[in-house]
């Protein structure tokens, strides 16, 4: 039977800097992950499925929007316990963690921070106990890095708007009961609008024939016509800062969440390289081993590092979008880089489902490119510390 | 029905054994210290579980440092109502169950919960102890437990097999495998465990038993030899001569 043998790497004793309660989230995740999610996620990869089944578990371990206040269901908890929660999730599988950033930052963030008392409310509590789930729409087909040119746009017509357009590589869309989605009304302003299935117009269809991500659902969005109410208009914010600002939070959790992917690969090759007998010897005695297990810890010692210390900056409220774009962008190339030289050390058993390395290699793929690609945030540090803007 | 669960903190069971002080101390440096495990797993599991089923509250003690903050948290988060630390750096089992009992004459209960054994010294000492200085019952590696009234039935391993006992309360037990599943605490949980009440109690003078004069690790195992199945006379020298089993 399998047996996840995983031990984080803690190189530079950064848990000191963690509170026995950040400690206790973090084995209680874990202790939740190497217990329900590590023996099947192959499974489900390799079949293409999302594991709908572990649901009430995330809600349980708290990984459904677990900075937002106990008083709409929330745990209340701050940010580094958000990015432990979603590096525990992550060391599994990027695509689990991903249906928890969704459902945190991209539905319950916007709902509790733009959303109306009602809509508070009404969605927050069911989202946190994964009594309902949200996806969230802001790319489309022809618009991904550059989402003020949107064309999903809404109409007003009497107490509801009639809202017409599609989205695209939506994650949990094809199961989501909710969906906030960013359209353009009249004015040409980007409003967030929480859109039910069962409105008539509005489908998700899923997307087939993925090579990353694969135990998560992904799809689209599509409006034809969709009469919402304009009650699921969220009232408190206008322009692109509402989804860029979800984008913030949800960064922030892949910049810890990449990383669990890069020390579950270096956990994994560090062992491996310790059984694995060529010429006599564990093939960790060999040199060009040791360097590639060298630098791998480097890069993710440096990683936590800077994950941990954006934390603290986000609990005081001073974390700038720029230094969530940093973290994200180093955590996913460190993960990448690390998955691939775990990927070596590994042998020929990298390449198969024993091991979770490929399945981490394929996964962070989609962790570079979306929720803004790597190159995308090297423009945003590149203007952050020039000033000037390279997008224009 | 008043529960009382025994914890107590051992290394996880990952940590690399060192000594220092001439190997007269454990290294407690860089160790990740957890709940014992059969102390959570099945004594403080199933207090929660019979609690469950028919009311009262389950406290659990431990006797520790601040040090042992943390694994108390894990049991509050887990389920316990309450919590006591008896403010003291464990000596010897007798010291601990001491502690306890003393603790147990001052405050009733109906029902006390150890673990078998604890993972580091091994001893299965406590529960016995603990029993003894109460002049209670003790029912040893009990791998189930069912409640009617003031009767406990109880399986427990014994040599190739298992019996059935019946005790009344008040007795001490100690949890085997078997007792009940481990709990994952939920967020819900570590969420109540931050205002649970944690009394600390000041030690109990007592008489110091022993000790510890010097630890050491056991010799490293050497590697597999294999033989050819061809060739027993090599395999019956080598048991005879290296193993020295026959």
């Amino acid at each position: 039977m399998y047996k996840d043998q995983y031990q984080h790497p803690d190189y530079y004793l950064l848990d000191e800097f963690l509170t026995d309660e950040h400690k206790l989230i973090r084995d209680t995740a874990r202790a939740w992950v190497k217990e329900n999610c590590s023996p099947i996620i192959e499974d489900y990869a390799q079949r293409a499925e999302f594991p709908k089944h572990l649901i009430p578990g995330l809600a349980e371990i708290g990984a459904f929007g677990p900075t937002i206040p106990v008083e709409y269901g929330g745990a209340g908890l701050d940010y580094i316990s958000y990015g432990i929660i979603m590096q525990e999730l992550e060391r599994c599988d990027s695509g689990i963690r991903s249906t928890a950033s969704v459902q945190g930052s991209l539905v319950m963030y916007p709902i509790y921070a733009f959303g109306s008392e009602d809509q508070k409310n009404k969605y927050l509590p069911k989202l946190a106990k994964g009594e309902l789930m949200g996806c969230f729409g802001l790319t489309e087909p022809d618009h991904g890095s550059d989402p003020s040119s949107m064309i999903t746009n809404f109409k007003s017509q009497n107490d509801h708007v009639i809202l017409n357009g599609a989205k695209m590589w939506i994650s949990n869309s094809p199961f989501a009961d909710i969906a906030v989605v960013w359209a353009k009304d009249e004015q040409g302003d980007i409003r967030g609008l929480i859109v039910e299935r069962g409105m008539p117009g509005f489908t998700t269809p899923e997307t087939h024939g993925k090579w990353s991500l694969r135990a998560s659902a992904t799809g689209e969005l599509v409006f034809d016509n969709v009469k919402v109410p304009k009650e699921n208009i969220l009232p408190n914010v206008k322009g692109l800062k509402g989804p860029l600002s979800c984008l913030s939070s949800a960064r922030y959790g892949i910049a810890w969440g990449a990383l669990g992917a890069a020390m579950d690969c270096y956990d994994s090759a560090l062992r491996y390289s310790q059984q694995r007998i060529q010429f006599g010897k564990p093939i960790g005695g060999f040199q060009l081993t040791q360097k590639k297990l060298a630098e791998m810890i480097t890069e993710i010692t440096k990683g936590q590092l800077l994950v941990w210390r954006l934390g603290v900056l986000k609990n005081d409220n001073r974390a700038t979008p720029a230094q969530i774009s940093m973290a994200k962008r180093n955590s996913v190339e460190t993960a990448l880089n690390v998955s691939r030289e775990a990927r070596q050390i590994h042998g020929g058993m990298g390449i198969t489902g024993e091991y979770s390395i490929m399945r981490h290699m394929m996964n962070l793929e989609s962790v570079v490119t979306y929720e803004g690609t790597h190159d995308i945030h090297l423009l945003i540090t590149g203007m952050d510390v020039t000033g000037i803007n390279a997008f224009k | 029905m008043k529960f009382l669960v025994c914890i107590s903190k051992a290394p996880d069971t990952t940590t690399k054994i060192a000594f220092t002080d001439n190997n007269t101390k454990f290294n407690n440096d860089k160790v990740v210290f957890i709940v014992n495990p059969y102390d959570e797993w099945y004594a403080l599991v199933r207090a929660l579980e019979l609690k469950e089923k028919l009311g009262g509250t389950v406290t659990v003690i431990n006797v520790g440092a601040t040090d042992c903050d943390a694994i108390i948290r894990k049991a509050l988060a887990i389920g316990a109502d309450d919590a006591v630390r008896i403010d003291a750096e464990p000596i010897d089992a007798m010291f601990v169950a001491k502690q306890i009992a003393q603790y147990v004459k001052a405050n009733a209960y109906d029902l006390v919960l150890c673990g078998k054994e604890t993972i580091d010294y091994n001893g299965s000492e406590v529960g016995g102890m603990i029993a003894g200085l109460l002049d209670w019952g003790y029912v040893s590696l009990a791998s189930s437990l069912e409640l009617n009234g003031d009767l406990a039935t109880l399986n427990r391993e014994i040599a190739g097999g298992y019996e059935t006992v019946v005790v009344k309360t008040p007795f001490v037990l100690s949890a085997a495998k078997g007792m009940a599943e481990a709990r994952i605490p939920n967020m819900r949980g570590i969420m109540a465990a931050r205002t649970k009440p944690v009394a600390v109690v000041p030690v109990f003078a007592c008489e110091n038993y022993t000790t510890i004069l010097s630890y050491e690790l056991p010799k490293e195992k050497t590697g597999v030899k294999l033989v050819s199945p061809d060739n027993v006379d090599e395999l019956v020298s080598l048991l005879h001569n290296e193993a020295k089993v026959i």
